[in-house]
């Protein structure tokens, strides 16, 4: 199962939606065409904007860091910020303003709990680089990595319900230990 | 691409919004590309303060003469008129070709002059929709502009919402600041104010308020650049080996300013500017919703696609996320790109190629 998927059987048919960090625009795609749910996009990257653009979605061109004020008070049933949260410097405000403008948040990122992160980090003594986290230590747009734990801790300070958790490795879900043997987090979360 | 300029005759008086009538109007136009059999690839070109309905092309006894938006406008460009058919329109009021103060009145056999009223952003749309109506097009694919000619697009979808599929909305504001108003006020006090402007009945008396348009255009220059544009091609340069401690030219910018204020006098009609300028102060399409934008939007039914420019702080992006805000706020299809093109207001004019990119993609998506 992808991360598409997993969102797409979260959203309910017809839900308005916000996607953070869009992309090119292939969720947002994905969403109207399996659920019909109609959404915009915010992007800051200036290709892929037009990417958007040319896949058919509304998108906007936002800096997510500006906050949310473009949008008004509980306008979206559902704001996804897909493997963005990692690249944003400060998720406090920005979880705050995801739930005022939605009615629920959908957030993913790669787990940096993961047992191939940890050994990297544990044995060979570098900063992880994999297929999830592609990047170098000094070339990368991630500036705050985190693990499941960390991001329930985060919930759990703001006063957010966890809904529903999904943890992935390779499509497949993983129940076990899933800080430990998950790769990528999807959450779904309330005020 | 030579091209054609053409005249519509309309013989129907025009209701103001000021109360006045026009008791009959012309508007220049110019087509590029070939109005399919359905009527459906109609896309309608609005110009800023000092331009034209030449928007693409030259003319054929003219071939130095190249239209405005040529860069945007023709055979695969951004917007293809291999796929379109373009209208470009000169707005009433102007003084390239369509009825304005330089116009006989029918009343008096003499031109309008200082009789001529003031028109609004909404009164040239109704005048654009008698020429739609005279070339057959009953809904157009787009309705686009920048500047003040984004004002018409954004008009376009209040005044007609089922006449238009796409209105694309570029360098714009939803209403000028007092800062905005303010600059415009300078404008027509210098022109008012030159002893040759003779309360705007100027025509007859052989003269023309030049020194009052030369420092309207000047003006208005600075408020289309930004500060770091203008330093990057000017920068403090000087035109003279040392400086002369008097009051000629010494800067390049001052030469740069004078001579796009020259070249303007000559042109440009000092009737015309004033209204022009007026229209950009009065255009608020909130002020009959208590101020509220997304109630004045509540009627469009257009796609959009909202452009800014961060440099320009004439119609600041700001302005362009209350647009956007307001499409939002009434669940409208809309795209809005915030381009860093370093050029300042008239970055709407310049090749980018995001820029045009963009553009390219989303004419690329409407289908016919």
């Amino acid at each position: 199962m992808t991360e598409a998927e997993t969102i797409a059987r979260w959203v309910n048919p017809g839900a308005r939606v916000l996607d953070l960090g869009c992309g090119d625009g292939k969720l947002l795609k994905h969403l109207w065409q399996t659920r019909q749910a109609p959404g915009y996009g915010v992007e800051i990257d200036d290709a892929k904007v037009i990417q958007c653009i040319r896949n058919d979605v509304n998108v906007l061109q936002l800096d997510l860091e500006d906050g949310l004020a473009a949008f008004a008070d509980r306008s979206f049933d559902y704001v996804i910020l897909s493997e963005t949260l990692q690249a944003i410097h400060r998720q406090e405000p920005l979880m705050k303003e995801m739930l005022r403008v939605g009615r629920e948040a959908i957030v993913s990122f790669p787990n940096f709990g993961y047992w191939r992160a940890r050994i990297q980090i544990a044995f060979a003594g570098h900063m992880p680089v994999s297929k999830e986290l592609p990047y170098q230590w000094y070339d990368t747009p991630n500036v705050h990595h985190c693990t499941l734990v960390d991001f329930e801790a985060l919930c759990a300070k703001l006063g957010l319900r966890i809904i529903e958790r999904l943890v992935l490795t390779n499509g497949d879900a993983v129940t076990v230990l899933p800080n430990l043997l998950g790769s990528l987090a999807v959450y779904r979360v309330s005020a | 691409m030579i091209v054609t300029p053409q005249k519509a005759r309309f013989t129907q008086p025009l209701k103001l919004t000021s109360g006045a009538v026009l008791p009959e109007f012309e508007i220049a136009y110019e087509t590029y590309g070939e109005l399919n059999a359905a009527r459906s690839n109609a896309v309608l070109v609005c110009h800023a303060l000092n331009a034209s309905h030449h928007v693409a092309g030259t003319y054929a006894d003219d071939p130095d003469n190249v239209g405005w938006w040529d860069n945007m406008v023709g055979p695969g460009k951004p917007l293809d008129t291999n796929k379109f058919f373009v209208i470009g329109n000169n707005y009433i009021g102007s003084c390239f070709g369509s009825t304005g103060p330089t116009s006989i009145n029918p009343a008096t056999g003499k031109p309008w002059g200082a009789d001529f009223p003031v028109v609004t952003v909404e009164d040239w749309v109704a005048a654009q929709a008698c020429l739609a109506d005279h070339l057959g097009i009953e809904r157009f694919a787009a309705v686009m502009g920048g500047s003040l000619g984004a004002m018409q697009a954004l008009q376009w979808a209040l005044s007609y919402p089922a006449r238009v599929r796409n209105s694309i909305v570029i360098a714009a504001t939803p209403r000028l600041s007092a800062q905005n108003i303010a600059f415009n006020e300078v404008a027509r006090q210098a022109i008012m104010t030159d002893p040759d402007f003779h309360g705007g009945h100027y025509y007859d008396k052989g003269v023309v308020p030049r020194r009052g348009l030369r420092i309207a255009r000047m003006i208005g220059h600075i408020t289309y650049l930004s500060d770091d544009a203008m330093m990057e091609k000017f920068g403090r340069v000087l035109r003279r080996v040392t400086p002369g401690f008097d009051f000629d030219v010494d800067f390049e910018i001052e030469s740069y300013l004078r001579h796009q204020g020259d070249k303007f006098s000559t042109y440009f009609d000092a009737n015309t500017y004033l209204r022009i300028t007026k229209a950009l102060d009065y255009y608020d399409p909130a002020a009959d919703f208590g101020g509220d934008l997304s109630k004045a939007f509540a009627r469009a039914q257009a796609d959009f696609l909202v452009i800014s420019f961060t440099s320009d702080w004439r119609f600041s992006s700001a302005r362009s996320r209350e647009i956007v805000r307001a499409l939002l706020d009434n669940k409208r299809v809309v795209s809005y790109l915030e381009n860093d093109a370093p050029q300042g207001h008239d970055a709407f004019l310049m090749d980018d190629a995001r820029y045009f990119n963009a553009l390219r993609a989303y004419f690329g998506n409407i289908a016919l």
